[in-house]
Protein backbone atom coordinates (compact mmCIF):
# COMPACT_ATOMS: atom_id res chain seq x y z
CA UNK A 1 0.00 0.00 0.00
CA UNK A 2 1.66 3.18 -1.16
CA UNK A 3 -0.98 5.56 0.20
CA UNK A 4 0.26 8.02 2.77
CA UNK A 5 -2.34 9.00 5.33
CA UNK A 6 -2.23 12.67 6.17
CA UNK A 7 -4.55 13.32 9.07
CA UNK A 8 -2.54 16.39 10.08
CA UNK A 9 -3.84 18.38 7.12
CA UNK A 10 -7.41 17.32 7.92
CA UNK A 11 -7.12 17.98 11.63
CA UNK A 12 -5.92 21.53 10.99
CA UNK A 13 -9.58 22.16 10.34
CA UNK A 14 -10.72 20.78 13.68
CA UNK A 15 -12.59 23.96 14.74
CA UNK A 16 -14.76 23.51 11.63
CA UNK A 17 -15.28 19.85 12.48
CA UNK A 18 -16.30 20.72 16.04
CA UNK A 19 -18.73 23.35 14.78
CA UNK A 20 -20.18 20.76 12.42
CA UNK A 21 -20.52 18.20 15.19
CA UNK A 22 -22.33 20.80 17.28
CA UNK A 23 -24.76 21.55 14.43
CA UNK A 24 -25.39 17.82 14.00
CA UNK A 25 -26.19 17.48 17.70
CA UNK A 26 -28.42 20.59 17.68
CA UNK A 27 -30.34 19.27 14.66
CA UNK A 28 -30.71 15.86 16.30
CA UNK A 29 -31.79 17.34 19.63
CA UNK A 30 -34.62 19.49 18.26
CA UNK A 31 -35.87 16.88 15.81
CA UNK A 32 -35.78 14.18 18.51
CA UNK A 33 -37.68 16.37 20.96
CA UNK A 34 -40.32 17.57 18.50
CA UNK A 35 -40.53 14.15 16.82
CA UNK A 36 -41.07 12.43 20.15
CA UNK A 37 -43.87 14.76 21.29
CA UNK A 38 -45.63 14.75 17.91
CA UNK A 39 -45.07 11.01 17.52
CA UNK A 40 -46.75 10.28 20.85
CA UNK A 41 -49.66 12.56 19.89
CA UNK A 42 -50.00 10.75 16.56
CA UNK A 43 -49.83 7.36 18.28
CA UNK A 44 -52.62 8.35 20.68
CA UNK A 45 -54.67 9.67 17.75
CA UNK A 46 -54.05 6.51 15.74
CA UNK A 47 -54.95 4.12 18.55
CA UNK A 48 -57.91 5.96 20.08
CA UNK A 49 -59.06 8.68 17.66
CA UNK A 50 -62.13 8.66 15.42
CA UNK A 51 -62.11 6.70 12.15
CA UNK A 52 -61.19 9.74 10.01
CA UNK A 53 -58.29 10.73 12.28
CA UNK A 54 -57.04 7.15 12.35
CA UNK A 55 -57.10 6.87 8.56
CA UNK A 56 -55.37 10.23 8.13
CA UNK A 57 -52.58 9.45 10.59
CA UNK A 58 -52.25 5.95 9.12
CA UNK A 59 -51.86 7.36 5.60
CA UNK A 60 -49.24 9.88 6.80
CA UNK A 61 -47.26 7.16 8.55
CA UNK A 62 -47.38 4.83 5.53
CA UNK A 63 -46.34 7.52 3.05
CA UNK A 64 -43.39 8.63 5.18
CA UNK A 65 -42.24 5.12 6.03
CA UNK A 66 -42.32 3.99 2.42
CA UNK A 67 -40.37 6.86 0.86
CA UNK A 68 -36.74 7.83 1.49
CA UNK A 69 -35.81 10.78 3.69
CA UNK A 70 -33.76 12.41 0.94
CA UNK A 71 -36.81 12.65 -1.36
CA UNK A 72 -38.91 13.98 1.52
CA UNK A 73 -36.38 16.70 2.31
CA UNK A 74 -36.03 17.73 -1.35
CA UNK A 75 -39.82 17.75 -1.63
CA UNK A 76 -40.42 19.93 1.43
CA UNK A 77 -37.38 22.20 1.33
CA UNK A 78 -37.05 22.82 -2.41
CA UNK A 79 -40.83 22.60 -2.82
CA UNK A 80 -41.66 25.19 -0.19
CA UNK A 81 -39.02 27.57 -1.48
CA UNK A 82 -40.32 27.16 -5.05
CA UNK A 83 -43.73 28.50 -3.97
CA UNK A 84 -42.04 31.45 -2.26
CA UNK A 85 -42.00 30.13 1.29
CA UNK A 86 -38.39 30.44 2.33
CA UNK A 87 -36.76 29.60 5.64
CA UNK A 88 -33.24 29.09 6.92
CA UNK A 89 -31.54 25.90 5.76
CA UNK A 90 -31.26 24.68 9.34
CA UNK A 91 -34.97 25.23 10.03
CA UNK A 92 -35.90 23.48 6.78
CA UNK A 93 -33.65 20.54 7.60
CA UNK A 94 -35.12 20.20 11.10
CA UNK A 95 -38.64 20.42 9.64
CA UNK A 96 -37.90 17.59 7.21
CA UNK A 97 -36.36 15.48 9.97
CA UNK A 98 -39.34 16.08 12.28
CA UNK A 99 -41.85 15.12 9.59
CA UNK A 100 -39.83 11.94 9.05
CA UNK A 101 -39.10 10.87 12.63
CA UNK A 102 -42.65 11.60 13.83
CA UNK A 103 -43.98 8.81 11.63
CA UNK A 104 -41.48 6.28 12.97
CA UNK A 105 -42.03 7.34 16.60
CA UNK A 106 -45.79 7.09 16.07
CA UNK A 107 -45.50 3.51 14.84
CA UNK A 108 -43.20 2.43 17.69
CA UNK A 109 -45.30 4.07 20.43
CA UNK A 110 -48.52 2.71 18.94
CA UNK A 111 -47.09 -0.81 19.16
CA UNK A 112 -46.34 -0.10 22.84
CA UNK A 113 -49.85 1.22 23.54
CA UNK A 114 -51.42 -1.80 21.87
CA UNK A 115 -49.26 -4.17 23.88
CA UNK A 116 -50.86 -3.05 27.17
CA UNK A 117 -53.41 -5.76 28.02
CA UNK A 118 -57.06 -4.75 28.34
CA UNK A 119 -57.17 -6.16 31.83
CA UNK A 120 -54.67 -3.54 32.98
CA UNK A 121 -57.02 -0.77 31.93
CA UNK A 122 -59.94 -2.44 33.66
CA UNK A 123 -57.90 -2.97 36.81
CA UNK A 124 -57.03 0.74 36.78
CA UNK A 125 -60.69 1.65 36.48
CA UNK A 126 -61.57 -0.68 39.35
CA UNK A 127 -59.04 1.12 41.51
CA UNK A 128 -61.08 4.29 40.96
CA UNK A 129 -58.59 6.13 38.76
CA UNK A 130 -60.06 8.78 36.47
CA UNK A 131 -59.94 8.04 32.69
CA UNK A 132 -57.07 10.51 32.33
CA UNK A 133 -55.15 8.89 35.20
CA UNK A 134 -55.73 5.46 33.68
CA UNK A 135 -54.46 6.64 30.31
CA UNK A 136 -51.37 8.27 31.77
CA UNK A 137 -50.30 5.87 34.54
CA UNK A 138 -51.60 2.55 33.23
CA UNK A 139 -51.31 2.87 29.46
CA UNK A 140 -48.99 5.59 28.19
CA UNK A 141 -46.07 5.52 30.64
CA UNK A 142 -45.76 1.70 30.75
CA UNK A 143 -46.10 1.63 26.95
CA UNK A 144 -43.25 4.14 26.60
CA UNK A 145 -41.15 2.19 29.06
CA UNK A 146 -41.67 -0.95 27.02
CA UNK A 147 -40.69 0.60 23.67
CA UNK A 148 -37.91 2.79 25.07
CA UNK A 149 -35.08 0.58 23.69
CA UNK A 150 -36.63 0.70 20.21
CA UNK A 151 -37.06 4.47 20.47
CA UNK A 152 -33.43 4.81 21.54
CA UNK A 153 -32.22 2.93 18.46
CA UNK A 154 -34.47 5.03 16.25
CA UNK A 155 -33.15 8.30 17.67
CA UNK A 156 -29.52 7.19 17.37
CA UNK A 157 -30.25 6.34 13.74
CA UNK A 158 -31.79 9.80 13.39
CA UNK A 159 -28.57 11.41 14.61
CA UNK A 160 -26.59 9.42 12.04
CA UNK A 161 -29.01 10.18 9.24
CA UNK A 162 -28.84 13.97 9.75
CA UNK A 163 -25.73 13.63 7.58
CA UNK A 164 -28.09 13.22 4.63
CA UNK A 165 -29.37 16.77 5.07
CA UNK A 166 -25.98 18.10 3.98
CA UNK A 167 -27.45 17.50 0.51
CA UNK A 168 -29.66 20.55 1.01
CA UNK A 169 -26.75 22.56 2.35
CA UNK A 170 -26.71 22.24 6.14
CA UNK A 171 -23.36 22.90 7.83
CA UNK A 172 -23.58 19.75 9.91
CA UNK A 173 -20.57 17.48 10.50
CA UNK A 174 -20.98 15.81 7.12
CA UNK A 175 -21.54 19.08 5.26
CA UNK A 176 -18.49 20.66 6.87
CA UNK A 177 -16.44 17.57 6.02
CA UNK A 178 -17.38 17.96 2.37
CA UNK A 179 -16.04 21.51 2.48
CA UNK A 180 -12.80 20.24 4.02
CA UNK A 181 -12.53 17.64 1.24
CA UNK A 182 -12.83 20.42 -1.31
CA UNK A 183 -10.11 22.41 0.48
CA UNK A 184 -7.63 19.58 1.05
CA UNK A 185 -8.43 16.89 -1.56
CA UNK A 186 -7.81 14.33 1.22
CA UNK A 187 -11.20 12.67 0.70
CA UNK A 188 -10.40 9.31 2.22
CA UNK A 189 -8.63 10.76 5.26
CA UNK A 190 -11.58 13.06 5.88
CA UNK A 191 -13.93 10.07 5.80
CA UNK A 192 -11.79 8.19 8.32
CA UNK A 193 -11.87 11.19 10.68
CA UNK A 194 -15.66 11.46 10.16
CA UNK A 195 -16.07 7.79 10.90
CA UNK A 196 -14.32 8.11 14.27
CA UNK A 197 -16.26 11.26 15.16
CA UNK A 198 -19.64 9.75 14.34
CA UNK A 199 -18.79 6.61 16.31
CA UNK A 200 -17.98 8.71 19.37
CA UNK A 201 -21.15 10.77 18.91
CA UNK A 202 -23.41 7.74 18.52
CA UNK A 203 -21.91 6.20 21.66
CA UNK A 204 -22.51 9.49 23.50
CA UNK A 205 -26.10 9.81 22.31
CA UNK A 206 -26.87 6.18 23.14
CA UNK A 207 -25.33 6.59 26.59
CA UNK A 208 -27.38 9.71 27.23
CA UNK A 209 -30.59 7.91 26.29
CA UNK A 210 -29.77 5.02 28.64
CA UNK A 211 -29.08 7.50 31.44
CA UNK A 212 -32.25 9.46 30.73
CA UNK A 213 -34.21 6.20 30.75
CA UNK A 214 -32.94 5.44 34.23
CA UNK A 215 -34.30 8.78 35.46
CA UNK A 216 -37.58 8.63 33.58
CA UNK A 217 -38.62 5.10 34.41
CA UNK A 218 -38.29 4.97 38.18
CA UNK A 219 -40.16 1.70 38.55
CA UNK A 220 -37.72 -0.13 36.35
CA UNK A 221 -34.73 1.36 38.17
CA UNK A 222 -36.09 0.36 41.56
CA UNK A 223 -37.40 -3.08 40.73
CA UNK A 224 -35.02 -3.92 37.90
CA UNK A 225 -37.66 -5.98 36.11
CA UNK A 226 -39.00 -5.77 32.62
CA UNK A 227 -42.66 -5.02 32.13
CA UNK B 1 -43.58 16.38 -17.72
CA UNK B 2 -42.74 14.93 -21.15
CA UNK B 3 -42.26 11.24 -22.00
CA UNK B 4 -38.48 11.59 -21.98
CA UNK B 5 -38.54 12.80 -18.42
CA UNK B 6 -40.86 10.00 -17.34
CA UNK B 7 -38.55 7.52 -19.02
CA UNK B 8 -35.58 9.09 -17.23
CA UNK B 9 -37.28 8.66 -13.86
CA UNK B 10 -38.19 5.07 -14.70
CA UNK B 11 -34.55 4.40 -15.61
CA UNK B 12 -33.69 5.76 -12.17
CA UNK B 13 -36.24 3.44 -10.60
CA UNK B 14 -34.58 0.56 -12.44
CA UNK B 15 -31.24 1.59 -10.92
CA UNK B 16 -32.89 1.59 -7.50
CA UNK B 17 -34.31 -1.90 -8.02
CA UNK B 18 -30.96 -3.20 -9.29
CA UNK B 19 -29.10 -1.79 -6.29
CA UNK B 20 -31.72 -3.17 -3.90
CA UNK B 21 -31.65 -6.69 -5.32
CA UNK B 22 -27.85 -6.92 -5.40
CA UNK B 23 -27.63 -5.49 -1.89
CA UNK B 24 -30.19 -7.92 -0.55
CA UNK B 25 -28.36 -10.89 -2.05
CA UNK B 26 -24.93 -9.97 -0.71
CA UNK B 27 -26.15 -8.53 2.59
CA UNK B 28 -28.22 -11.68 3.09
CA UNK B 29 -25.10 -13.85 2.80
CA UNK B 30 -22.94 -11.64 5.01
CA UNK B 31 -25.81 -11.09 7.45
CA UNK B 32 -26.34 -14.83 7.82
CA UNK B 33 -22.63 -15.25 8.58
CA UNK B 34 -22.90 -12.49 11.20
CA UNK B 35 -26.00 -14.05 12.79
CA UNK B 36 -24.34 -17.48 12.95
CA UNK B 37 -21.16 -15.98 14.38
CA UNK B 38 -23.19 -14.15 17.03
CA UNK B 39 -24.65 -17.43 18.32
CA UNK B 40 -21.44 -19.40 17.87
CA UNK B 41 -19.70 -21.26 20.72
CA UNK B 42 -16.41 -19.65 19.75
CA UNK B 43 -15.89 -16.49 21.79
CA UNK B 44 -13.65 -14.90 19.16
CA UNK B 45 -16.28 -15.26 16.42
CA UNK B 46 -18.97 -13.95 18.76
CA UNK B 47 -17.02 -10.86 19.76
CA UNK B 48 -15.91 -10.27 16.18
CA UNK B 49 -19.47 -10.23 14.87
CA UNK B 50 -20.77 -8.16 17.74
CA UNK B 51 -17.95 -5.63 17.26
CA UNK B 52 -18.74 -5.40 13.55
CA UNK B 53 -22.43 -4.82 14.24
CA UNK B 54 -21.77 -2.21 16.94
CA UNK B 55 -19.35 -0.26 14.75
CA UNK B 56 -21.49 -0.32 11.62
CA UNK B 57 -24.67 0.61 13.48
CA UNK B 58 -22.80 3.62 14.89
CA UNK B 59 -21.61 4.84 11.48
CA UNK B 60 -23.74 6.86 9.06
CA UNK B 61 -24.36 5.08 5.77
CA UNK B 62 -22.97 8.12 3.92
CA UNK B 63 -19.61 7.70 5.68
CA UNK B 64 -19.53 4.00 4.72
CA UNK B 65 -20.32 5.09 1.15
CA UNK B 66 -17.37 7.49 1.21
CA UNK B 67 -14.98 4.89 2.62
CA UNK B 68 -16.09 2.34 0.00
CA UNK B 69 -15.86 4.85 -2.83
CA UNK B 70 -12.41 6.25 -2.05
CA UNK B 71 -11.02 3.23 -0.18
CA UNK B 72 -10.23 0.91 -3.12
CA UNK B 73 -8.15 3.54 -4.92
CA UNK B 74 -6.29 4.20 -1.67
CA UNK B 75 -5.47 0.50 -1.50
CA UNK B 76 -4.10 0.81 -5.04
CA UNK B 77 -6.93 -1.04 -6.78
CA UNK B 78 -7.63 1.78 -9.22
CA UNK B 79 -10.88 3.66 -9.73
CA UNK B 80 -14.05 2.28 -8.19
CA UNK B 81 -17.12 1.85 -10.41
CA UNK B 82 -20.13 3.58 -8.81
CA UNK B 83 -22.27 0.43 -8.82
CA UNK B 84 -19.56 -1.57 -7.04
CA UNK B 85 -18.99 1.06 -4.35
CA UNK B 86 -22.72 1.52 -3.76
CA UNK B 87 -23.44 -2.21 -3.46
CA UNK B 88 -20.39 -2.71 -1.23
CA UNK B 89 -21.43 0.09 1.15
CA UNK B 90 -25.08 -0.94 1.26
CA UNK B 91 -24.03 -4.56 1.86
CA UNK B 92 -21.72 -3.65 4.75
CA UNK B 93 -24.48 -1.53 6.30
CA UNK B 94 -27.41 -3.89 5.76
CA UNK B 95 -25.51 -7.01 6.87
CA UNK B 96 -25.09 -5.51 10.35
CA UNK B 97 -28.82 -4.92 10.68
CA UNK B 98 -29.86 -8.24 9.10
CA UNK B 99 -27.34 -10.08 11.28
CA UNK B 100 -28.90 -8.56 14.39
CA UNK B 101 -32.47 -9.29 13.24
CA UNK B 102 -31.64 -12.88 12.38
CA UNK B 103 -29.74 -13.49 15.60
CA UNK B 104 -32.91 -12.54 17.46
CA UNK B 105 -34.88 -15.02 15.34
CA UNK B 106 -32.38 -17.83 15.91
CA UNK B 107 -32.43 -17.18 19.65
CA UNK B 108 -36.21 -17.14 19.74
CA UNK B 109 -36.35 -20.81 18.70
CA UNK B 110 -37.10 -22.54 22.01
CA UNK B 111 -34.11 -23.93 23.90
CA UNK B 112 -35.82 -27.34 24.09
CA UNK B 113 -35.43 -27.69 20.33
CA UNK B 114 -31.64 -27.52 20.72
CA UNK B 115 -31.74 -30.05 23.49
CA UNK B 116 -34.03 -32.42 21.61
CA UNK B 117 -31.78 -32.24 18.56
CA UNK B 118 -28.78 -32.97 20.76
CA UNK B 119 -30.56 -36.00 22.24
CA UNK B 120 -31.11 -37.29 18.73
CA UNK B 121 -27.35 -37.36 18.33
CA UNK B 122 -27.11 -34.57 15.75
CA UNK B 123 -23.85 -32.64 15.75
CA UNK B 124 -23.77 -28.86 16.12
CA UNK B 125 -23.84 -28.15 12.39
CA UNK B 126 -26.73 -30.55 11.80
CA UNK B 127 -28.62 -29.10 14.75
CA UNK B 128 -28.26 -25.60 13.33
CA UNK B 129 -29.09 -26.35 9.71
CA UNK B 130 -31.64 -29.15 10.11
CA UNK B 131 -33.50 -28.13 13.24
CA UNK B 132 -32.97 -24.51 14.26
CA UNK B 133 -32.63 -22.59 10.99
CA UNK B 134 -35.76 -24.02 9.32
CA UNK B 135 -37.79 -22.81 12.30
CA UNK B 136 -35.91 -19.52 12.56
CA UNK B 137 -36.54 -18.74 8.89
CA UNK B 138 -40.29 -18.84 9.48
CA UNK B 139 -39.95 -16.40 12.37
CA UNK B 140 -37.56 -14.21 10.40
CA UNK B 141 -39.60 -13.79 7.22
CA UNK B 142 -41.84 -10.84 8.25
CA UNK B 143 -39.01 -8.71 9.66
CA UNK B 144 -36.75 -9.57 6.73
CA UNK B 145 -39.37 -8.44 4.22
CA UNK B 146 -39.79 -5.32 6.35
CA UNK B 147 -36.06 -4.70 6.20
CA UNK B 148 -36.15 -4.91 2.40
CA UNK B 149 -38.09 -1.64 2.54
CA UNK B 150 -35.16 -0.11 4.43
CA UNK B 151 -32.76 -1.38 1.77
CA UNK B 152 -34.81 0.17 -1.04
CA UNK B 153 -34.93 3.50 0.78
CA UNK B 154 -31.24 3.33 1.68
CA UNK B 155 -30.25 2.99 -1.99
CA UNK B 156 -31.13 6.71 -2.23
CA UNK B 157 -27.95 7.42 -0.22
CA UNK B 158 -25.97 6.31 -3.27
CA UNK B 159 -27.09 9.46 -5.07
CA UNK B 160 -24.95 11.63 -2.81
CA UNK B 161 -21.30 10.71 -2.26
CA UNK B 162 -21.07 8.19 -5.08
CA UNK B 163 -23.48 9.75 -7.55
CA UNK B 164 -24.98 6.50 -8.79
CA UNK B 165 -27.82 7.21 -11.23
CA UNK B 166 -30.77 5.84 -9.25
CA UNK B 167 -34.20 7.34 -8.71
CA UNK B 168 -33.28 10.16 -6.29
CA UNK B 169 -30.31 11.15 -8.40
CA UNK B 170 -32.32 11.32 -11.61
CA UNK B 171 -35.14 13.23 -9.91
CA UNK B 172 -32.61 15.76 -8.63
CA UNK B 173 -31.09 16.17 -12.10
CA UNK B 174 -34.53 16.83 -13.58
CA UNK B 175 -35.34 19.33 -10.84
CA UNK B 176 -32.03 21.13 -11.30
CA UNK B 177 -32.84 21.85 -14.93
CA UNK B 178 -36.56 22.63 -14.59
CA UNK B 179 -37.14 23.84 -10.99
CA UNK B 180 -40.40 22.01 -10.42
CA UNK B 181 -39.59 20.26 -7.14
CA UNK B 182 -43.12 19.28 -6.17
CA UNK B 183 -43.64 17.57 -9.52
CA UNK B 184 -40.40 15.59 -9.83
CA UNK B 185 -39.90 14.71 -6.19
CA UNK B 186 -43.60 13.94 -5.89
CA UNK B 187 -43.40 11.48 -8.79
CA UNK B 188 -40.16 10.03 -7.42
CA UNK B 189 -41.79 9.58 -4.01
CA UNK B 190 -44.72 7.82 -5.72
CA UNK B 191 -42.35 5.45 -7.52
CA UNK B 192 -40.58 4.64 -4.24
CA UNK B 193 -43.96 4.10 -2.63
CA UNK B 194 -44.99 1.71 -5.41
CA UNK B 195 -41.85 -0.34 -4.78
CA UNK B 196 -41.95 -0.21 -0.98
CA UNK B 197 -45.60 -0.36 -0.02
CA UNK B 198 -46.27 -3.92 -1.29
CA UNK B 199 -43.27 -5.09 0.75
CA UNK B 200 -44.54 -3.31 3.89
CA UNK B 201 -47.99 -4.76 3.34
CA UNK B 202 -46.61 -8.27 2.84
CA UNK B 203 -44.47 -7.97 5.95
CA UNK B 204 -47.47 -7.02 8.07
CA UNK B 205 -49.56 -9.86 6.65
CA UNK B 206 -46.84 -12.44 7.25
CA UNK B 207 -46.44 -11.16 10.78
CA UNK B 208 -50.16 -11.49 11.50
CA UNK B 209 -50.16 -15.00 10.10
CA UNK B 210 -47.19 -15.88 12.29
CA UNK B 211 -48.84 -14.52 15.47
CA UNK B 212 -52.03 -16.40 14.64
CA UNK B 213 -50.08 -19.61 14.09
CA UNK B 214 -48.20 -19.09 17.33
CA UNK B 215 -51.23 -18.46 19.50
Amino acid sequence: MSYQFDFGTVLEYWPMLLDGAETTLVMSFWSTLAGFVLGVVCAIARSSGGPVVRKAVGAYVEVIRNTPLIIQSYFFIFGLSSVGYTMSILAGAILALVINITAYTCEIVRAGIESVPRSQREAGECLGLSPLQVYWHVILVPALERVYPALTSQFVLLMLVTSLLSAVGTEDLFGVAENIQALTFRNFDVFVVLWVMYLIMSALVRGMFILAGKFMFVRKRKLGTLL
Amino acid sequence: MNPDQILYLLQGAWGTVLLSVLTFLFAGLLGLCMALMRVSDNRLLRYGASGYIQIIQGTPLLVIMGLCFYGPSVLGLGDTPALFAAVLALTIHSAAFLGEIWRGCIESVPRSQWEAAECLGLNRLQRMFKVILPQAIRIATPSTVGFMVQIVKNTSFASLVIGFAELSYNAKILNNSTFKPFLYFGVAAMLYFIICYPLSWLSLRLERRLTLAGS
